[in-house]
């Protein structure tokens, strides 16, 4: 139990000290047994307060801290690097949180407010003295990196990764690097062709010696952790043999007799089944699909020297620091009937539509019919309030009107209709919606209860909607083909690398963040990091953003070497375990396993892979597992402390706690900021450009300190100047 | 100061106990205070990583320890450790409602529900409607 406490109390400004009475709570917890210095002080988080509880923590020799100020989320670490620049372990220290939940919310009720911040505090006093001195985890990190997922993510990501030094591990589960962009005709604000990105980026990756890259592979088995970790990747066979002549791998392409489904143009043609994925596919090398050429005997003797059916996949096991996953997403398949989707032959999806404007240079024709009139349908899979995809895929509208655009340029007369929910154009990408609309295409308005309706009647395909932007009138269009503008979903194999990392899946079924402001490319397991559209749905630059920034957050990684891990995990007491693997069961992480302790069967955690989450230890019959900084002495203490009886100020209940008078500082000093403000004030009166140029303090900095010395009396407005520009200030 | 464990005489409104995370639910209380949206200041909140968490003598201790109520701010499908929270969550209220019952405290002294991030509002409409509710049990 720590005996030797410093408990600091802020008024942040008046932010606290407005609402409760925080020179009381000072003075009152100064005579707690185990609080050696109690303080209210005007700024906790200013440096000169951070020097003084620096100086008081070494002078009083004491052992753990108490800061009641704002939320943990601000300054938890401020604090902790306090502690730790006086030498006290940062984990004896703790955070209570007066300001979001206490004098914020009860302002309306001062003097219940400062009975809460009473409880809050001796909860938190009472938690840290339960505290133990907590080292932080020291793990050996290699220095190389794995990214999963050659698209223009993770080829971006490995590029940065290799450049700062690192060795680099690139691997993608289709044949061919570039992902759903090789896909893309034109992308939008460029207008270069997707193709050309993804040989760009490839041609990059080939001049660093330390990106090796594996196409055809998948992930297999992961084990390890945070700096080490070794994951076995099957490498699958091309079935070309690696010295044919290239002359001869062509004739083969070209001549191979038989024909599959070709996923690349999502199903639209058939490809040969030796094949590349476009003719500029990279790596350059096509792959065959043995098993459709198992009756082509004839063809395959011809090419027996080129073509190396017997060739077997190859297990590798790579061992990575850290991990990016940049696996990309699936496009939303409607269902059979979904707006007529495979059942009225004139409807395709939206990424069906680029694939046909690739392969009709000239005119576009579907079903040997010129098109000259598409309907779009938007948010199709998204937006659902009744199904399974409740987000905003976000680029669908951007990529809809661009195709449009797209489509008069490349085939001149072509007329277009929308029909939208919402658009969300956003950014720059405003300015195609207005050149869209310039240039004629029309725009109908529907809600989700009112559908549109695709039907055919005789040869027509019609497609009804109630226009909201003519009250509600129904339209009829009459398009020769309907484009059903379809969203992103998480890929299909998502689970399985989920499941295999333990990476958290959404609602949404995409990779989940720690957090999407704070920590938006963290995963709660340590080393491995999201970027790109695994995450949710993104636009090529958003994409980009989010890997690099996993990128970076590896290199940091990487390059020390080492890294300090939370020590806030979960520990088992030996003496109480009995090993009924439960604990074991519902750790997500395999964090916990069955070991030895002597003779006795236990439970032994991981440390390095144990996130601290606490789901083992209310499963566990014995009360056997504790979570560090959540004991049951910490945790009870602080229900104990909020319990506590405080006699505030001994005028009964229901009292209000008289105000200050008005000018009155509550503080024993000013801050660092306001003396040197009041040494830039002469005893005249100042504006504030002349404080400014007095002290060399910004002028934002200078103004909003003004304001709260003027509330709290410091200073006192003294006129405006003769431009009436400034107002004065002196010195009360 | 005196020291001894009883209901504050500060308020009248049952005192609740809230748990909640690190990551989701405790930003969202900490936004209604940022917000001044007030609730009852009898409201006292310990924040865990994960709701999945709590362990049933927590909550038995808070009720045999003068607590009204304990309202679990739970992570549901948001939580970023377990796409299971939601189901162990709900685990810990069971297993403490039978020990609850053991000990003849109304099993509705526990409650849980899903809070987000940014659930202001919806955290003192939960303030206020179990407070009602704890004010009206007789046990």
């Amino acid at each position: 139990m720590k005996q030797r406490i410093g408990v600091y109390i802020c008024h942040c400004g008046g932010n606290i000290s407005d609402y409760v009475d925080v020179e009381e709570l000072g003075k009152m917890f100064h005579h707690e047994e185990n609080v050696v210095v109690s303080k209210d002080v005007m700024f906790a988080c200013a440096d000169s307060n951070q020097k003084d509880m620096v100086a008081d923590i070494q002078a009083n020799k004491l052992d753990a801290i108490v800061v009641c100020s704002c939320s943990p989320k601000l300054h938890l670490h401020t604090f902790k690097n306090v502690a730790a620049r006086a030498g006290l372990n940062p984990s004896n220290y703790v955070q209570v949180n007066i300001r979001e939940q206490c004098s914020w919310p009860h302002s309306d009720r001062p003097r219940e407010a400062t009975v809460k911040a009473a409880g809050l505090i001796r909860a938190g006093i009472n938690r840290v003295a339960y505290s133990e001195s907590l080292e932080n985890i020291e793990l050996t990190v290699k220095k190389s990196a794995l990214v999963i997922g050659a698209g223009v993510s993770g080829m971006k990501a490995a590029i940065d990764l290799a450049r700062s030094g690192s060795e680099v591990f690139l691997i993608e589960k289709d044949f061919f690097v570039g992902g759903r962009i090789a896909q893309k005709q034109t992308l939008f604000p460029t207008n270069q062709n997707g193709k050309e990105v993804v040989a760009f980026l490839y041609n990059e990756m080939k001049k660093f010696p330390n990106i090796s890259i594996f196409t055809g592979a998948t992930v297999e088995k992961v084990s390890g952790s945070l700096g080490n970790f070794t994951v076995d990747i099957k490498v699958k066979p091309r079935y070309i043999n690696p010295n044919a002549d290239k002359k001869a791998v062509k004739r083969a392409m070209d001549e191979c007799p038989v024909s599959v489904h070709d996923d690349f143009n999502l199903g639209l043609v058939e490809r040969k089944a030796i094949y590349k994925n476009y003719p500029e596919a990279l790596p350059d090398v096509p792959v065959v699909v043995a098993e459709a050429l198992k009756d082509a005997q004839d063809f395959t003797g011809k090419f027996a020297s080129t073509l190396n059916l017997n060739e077997e996949a190859q297990t590798l096991s790579l061992i990575a620091g850290s991990v990016l996953v940049t696996t990309g997403y699936d496009h939303y398949q409607p269902k059979e009937g979904e707006y007529g989707y495979k059942t009225i032959s004139n409807v395709v999806t939206l990424p069906e539509l680029n694939r046909l404007m690739e392969m009709n240079p000239e005119k576009l024709v579907y079903n040997g019919k010129q098109i000259k009139s598409l309907a779009f349908i938007y948010c199709v899979g998204s937006r659902q309030t009744k199904g399974d995809n409740k987000y905003c895929s976000r680029q669908c509208c951007t990529t809809t009107i661009h195709t449009s655009l797209q489509l008069k340029e490349k085939y001149k007369d072509i007329q277009t209709y929308h029909l939208y929910r919402d658009i969300r154009t956003y950014g720059k990408q405003e300015l195609m919606y207005a050149e869209s609309s310039k240039q004629g295409d029309l725009y109908f308005k529907y809600e989700e209860k009112e559908m549109p309706v695709v039907s055919v009647d005789g040869k027509s395909t019609i497609v009804k909607v109630k226009d909201y932007l003519t009250a509600k009138k129904e339209m009829e269009i009459e398009a020769d083909l309907v484009v059903l503008v379809t969203g992103m979903v998480a890929r299909e194999d998502a689970t399985t690398i989920s499941e295999l990392f333990k990476i958290p899946i959404g609602r949404d079924k995409f990779f989940n963040e720690i957090h999407p402001k704070l920590k938006p490319v963290e995963t709660v397991i340590k080393g491995v990091y999201i970027g790109g559209t695994c995450q949710g749905p993104k636009n090529v630059s958003e994409s980009v953003q989010s890997s690099l920034a996993g990128a970076s957050k590896i290199t940091a990684l990487l390059k020390s070497g080492t890294v300090m891990v939370d020590p806030i995990t979960a520990r088992v007491d030996a003496d109480k375990c009995t090993w009924c693997g439960k604990c074991s069961d519902v750790c997500d992480y395999t964090a916990i396993k069955e070991v030895l302790f002597g003779e006795k069967h236990v439970a032994g955690v991981n440390k390095a892979v144990c996130t601290g989450c606490g789901i083992c230890a209310p499963v566990c019959p014995e009360n056997a597992i504790e979570i560090a900084q959540y004991t049951d002495n910490e945790i009870e203490s602080m229900i104990d402390g909020f319990m506590m009886d405080f006699d505030i100020k001994e005028k009964g209940a229901g009292e209000v706690v008289e105000v200050e008078e008005e000018g009155k500082v509550g503080m024993k000093e000013y801050p660092l900021v306001w003396r040197e403000i009041l040494a830039g004030m002469t005893d005249e009166k100042n504006t504030i450009p002349e404080i400014v140029a007095n002290t060399k303090l910004a002028g934002e900095l200078v103004t909003f300190h003004l304001m709260t010395m003027n509330r709290y009396g410091v200073v006192v407005p003294a006129g405006m100047d003769a431009k009436e520009t400034y107002y004065y200030y002196k010195k009360k | 100061m005196s020291t001894t464990i009883n209901q504050s005489p500060a308020t009248k409104s049952p005192k609740i106990l809230v748990f909640s995370t690190d990551k989701i639910s405790d930003p969202g209380i900490d936004q209604a205070g940022l917000r001044k949206i007030h609730y009852a200041p009898s409201v006292y909140v310990i924040s865990l990583p994960c709701s999945s968490g709590i362990k049933p003598k927590w909550i038995l201790h808070a009720l045999e320890h003068g607590f009204d109520g304990v309202f679990i701010a739970a992570d549901g499908h948001e939580c970023s450790y377990s796409s299971r929270c939601a189901d162990h969550t709900n685990t810990i209220v069971e297993t403490s409602q039978v020990l609850m019952k053991e000990k003849n405290i109304n099993p509705r002294r526990v409650r849980m529900a899903a809070l987000c991030s940014v659930c202001a509002e919806p955290f003192m409409n939960h303030m206020e409607n179990y407070g009602k509710i704890l004010a009206s049990l007789e046990d």
